[in-house]
């Protein structure tokens, strides 16, 4: 505490300055995007509307918010924490008043009308909480031996390998069996559809980022390439689900192969921008390329998925057999459920199985070594570029999986399924399930598909959980859930590194 | 073949050949019109002053840097000759078999001390697995390579007395466990031409003896050229055949370390110019 007083003068000089650019920057950025909107009006006529009032507030808080961030990064954490305690609060609590429609909300004294953007503001006083929060416990473990650090950390990796594997069968197990108890209806096999999907394509962009350690921000665009793949084929081509699978991956590794191409020597913040981007471009190649996508509209009428041939029809065209009329059972909706929802558990095991097996070959414990060091890996005369272009095109093949069978789940696509906020989901559940941890990443995806899924009743307050689970994650386990790394190969085997693990 | 070889090169001995290197940064000259012969089964010192240009030396020899002038010729094995500086950085390490280690050390933390080695025998794993794709179904020629290299991994843990801390995390390793796995690791690639930046840094007097033995054998063993950069006297007096000096990149000698040891021009550029006699 001591220190605090003759460093601080200097700190809150900076975080003036950083404040002063914000302002700035938040001005130029929002000036066009937010301070005009386009109106159309009757006919073909368009206006612009201008919300200057909206331009002044963001050019206001959001400097406020970056010179309290500043300053608990600094290690001045009292203001931060007090005033973005009482703006988490106050903005989250305006907001879930808003969306809830009570006459309150106009009362009170608030920036924007709308309650979501308010909470938007809510997250970031979060974020400045979140600094402080975290600022407090650096200092208390500054306070701490670096035996004692250390100890801490094994003990959590030791935690965290049990709770893997103990976990992993478990949710296996429990994966399979869910259909058949009394909780299995259709609505809960439907939405683990929905969250074994997301697992998967978890799993797949875990090859990229915890492996790889590449960030890419645009992994959406061969989901969606995926997806396409099969809606085109389907409709134009005939084909079943089973038949353009492995076309769907293929394409999509392509497409993974052709943007790593020139992005890949790209490093760090670079790459997750130019990934952004082509995210994207793909989005909006979708939505224009009118003739062969369907633009805005989507694709529709794509053959649902099917039993090794067998459509799951109520009334099969005359002369063709049907599942249930194969099998000799009574027509039930559920049975393509069910089937889908085994079917992705395949898809998404194998993701699991392969990933797994990667890492134990020379080329994953390449992508490996260069998340954590590209300068030596050149020395070592690995090639840097093919080893990242692998380990893009495999994670994409994953996705282009998952699209397509996303397409013969929905009979239906289209851009909208396929925007920048898949992406940021898929990357949270890797990040938040603890980078390269396949339990994680299960567990992550659980937490953030299903738990809004449950709460779907409360529809609008189920993105303010998903962004409330996602805080407590990062406030409760900074590295994510399951955050952990086991060795590829062992020489010694575990009980005797353990035994060393725990001398040491 | 070996009269071959010499009427390609001068001497057949000669390992690497640095002509007249040249190394720009904008308005700095890093090198500055440095020619120097390193010869197998020898260890080169480097040694010079602060900033003096040795660790540029190094990047240029190992493509992490294109000089600006120069030309850098490594004799390989069975009379290939490869243009250094015209290669990419990693093919150097791949086709050359150049391999080095850094100044401030540069492991695969988080991976285990044996993954680190298994690292650097990637190229001929991914060989034998054919691209990954026969080693996913167990290929036995693949297993055979994988114990192969694990082999070769537990050979060096034993040479650098790592053995018992091989499935540890690299990072987790003490300061000088660190630099000898560093050394490990780039003798793992089977190199012709090992490049080490300050080896002896920040190790004490024992550490630093057990380093020069470490270092003769691999001289002696693998018959492979070392180029050496150290502060260390002991180290660099005691083990180099031959030693260049380099000063605010210059060469401003080269010889046995007797000579080197009592000119005038070392002393001076050591001493400044207070030194001066
Ligand atoms: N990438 C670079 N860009 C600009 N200048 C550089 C670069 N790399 C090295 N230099 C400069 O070149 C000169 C030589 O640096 P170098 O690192 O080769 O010295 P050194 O002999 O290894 O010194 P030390 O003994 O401290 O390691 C220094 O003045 C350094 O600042
Ligand atoms: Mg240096």
């Amino acid at each position: 505490m001591t220190a605090v007083p003759s460093t601080s003068a200097p700190l809150v000089i900076q975080a003036a300055k950083e404040a002063a650019w914000t302002i700035l920057v938040v001005g130029l950025l929002s000036f066009l995007m937010v301070g005009y909107q386009t109106e159309v009006l009757q006919g073909q006529q368009m206006s612009f509307v201008n919300r200057f009032g909206d331009v002044i507030w963001a050019m206001v808080l959001i400097p406020i918010g970056r010179f309290l961030l500043v300053l608990a990064r600094g290690g001045l954490l009292l203001p931060p924490a007090v005033l973005g305690g009482i703006a988490t609060l106050y903005l989250f609590g305006a907001a879930v008043l808003g969306l809830a429609g009570s006459p309150l909300y106009g009362q009170l004294p608030l920036p924007y009308d709308q309650p979501m953007v308010n909470a938007i503001f809510g997250v970031g006083a979060v974020f400045i909480l979140a600094a402080a929060i975290k600022g407090q416990r650096d200092r208390r473990r500054g306070a701490q031996t670096l035996e004692m650090r250390e100890a801490a950390e094994a003990r959590q990796a030791r935690i965290a390998r049990n709770m893997s594997s103990i976990l992993g069968p478990i949710l296996i197990v429990l994966a399979i069996v869910i259909p058949w108890t009394p909780w299995g209806d259709r609505a809960v096999v439907d939405s683990l559809v929905l969250v074994m999907t997301y697992v998967m394509l978890g799993w797949g962009l875990n090859i990229v980022v915890g492996l790889a350690g590449l960030l890419d921000l645009g992994y959406v665009a061969f989901y969606a390439v995926g997806a396409y793949t099969y809606a085109k084929l389907s409709i134009a081509l005939g084909f079943t689900f089973w038949e353009s699978l492995p076309i769907a991956g293929a394409l999509a590794a392509l497409f993974g192969v052709l943007l790593g191409f020139p992005v890949l020597r790209l490093r760090g913040d670079y790459l997750a921008i130019v990934t952004l981007g082509f995210g994207e471009i793909i989005r909006i190649v979708l939505i224009n390329w009118q003739s062969f996508t369907g633009g805005p509209n989507g694709l529709g009428n794509i053959t649902r998925i099917d039993f090794f041939g067998l459509p799951f029809e109520r009334n099969p065209a005359p002369g063709t057999e049907s599942f249930h009329t194969f099998f000799g059972l009574e027509f039930a909706s559920t049975h393509r459920v069910f089937f889908l929802y085994y079917v992705i558990i395949v898809l998404a095991l194998i993701t699991n199985f392969v990933t797994i097996r990667l890492r134990k070959m020379p080329i994953g414990r390449a992508w490996e070594a260069l998340r954590e060091d590209e300068t030596a890996c050149r020395a070592l005369g690995i090639n840097p570029t093919n080893t990242k272009l692998t380990a893009f095109a495999i994670g994409a093949m994953f996705a282009g999986f998952a699209g397509s069978f996303f397409a013969a789940r929905q009979g239906f696509v289209s851009p909208e399924s396929f925007t920048f906020i898949e992406s940021a989901v898929i990357l949270a559940i890797v990040v938040l399930g603890g980078m390269g941890s396949q339990v994680g990443v299960a567990l992550a995806a659980l937490l953030l598909i299903g738990l809004p899924e449950v709460l779907r009743d409360l529809s609008l307050y189920r993105m303010l959980v998903f962004g409330g689970v996602m805080v407590l994650i990062m406030l409760w386990r900074p590295k994510g859930l399951l955050a952990y790394r086991e060795p590829t190969l062992l020489l010694h085997g575990r009980r005797k590194r353990n035994k060393a693990g725990v001398q040491s | 073949m070996s009269a071959a070889m010499a009427a390609v090169s001068p001497a057949a001995d000669t390992l690497l050949n640095v002509e007249r290197l040249t190394m720009r940064f904008g308005g700095l000259i890093a090198i500055n019109d440095v020619s120097f012969v390193a010869k197998r089964r020898q260890i080169t010192g480097i040694i010079g002053p602060n900033g003096a240009g040795k660790t540029t030396l190094f990047n240029c020899i190992t493509g992490f840097y294109k000089p600006t002038v120069g030309r850098l010729t490594l004799h390989g094995d069975a009379g290939h000759t490869y243009l250094l500086e015209q290669m990419d950085g990693f093919r150097i390490g791949q086709k050359a078999r150049v391999a080095r280690t850094f100044q401030n050390i540069r492991l695969f933390t988080g991976m285990s001390v044996l993954e680190n080695l298994m690292v650097a025998q990637h190229n001929k794993l991914m060989l034998a697995s054919g691209y990954t794709v026969l080693g996913l179904f167990g290929w036995p020629s693949f297993r055979r390579a994988e114990r192969d290299a694990r082999d070769k991994a537990v050979h060096w843990l034993e040479k650098t007395r790592l053995i018992g801390v091989a499935d540890q995390p690299a990072g987790s390793l003490p300061y000088g466990d660190q630099r000898r796995l560093e050394i490990a690791r780039a003798m793992c690639t089977d190199p012709i031409m090992l490049c080490l930046d300050e080896p002896a840094a920040g190790l004490n007097p024992r550490e630093s003896a057990d380093l020069n033995s470490l270092l003769l054998s691999i001289r002696d063993e693998f018959g492979i050229g070392l180029l050496l950069i150290e502060h260390d006297m002991s180290v660099v007096m005691g083990i180099s055949d031959h030693i260049v000096v380099l000063d605010y990149g210059r060469k401003i000698a080269e010889g046995t370390p007797l000579d080197i040891r009592n000119d005038p021009a070392v002393i001076r550029a050591y001493l400044g110019e207070d030194g001066q006699e």
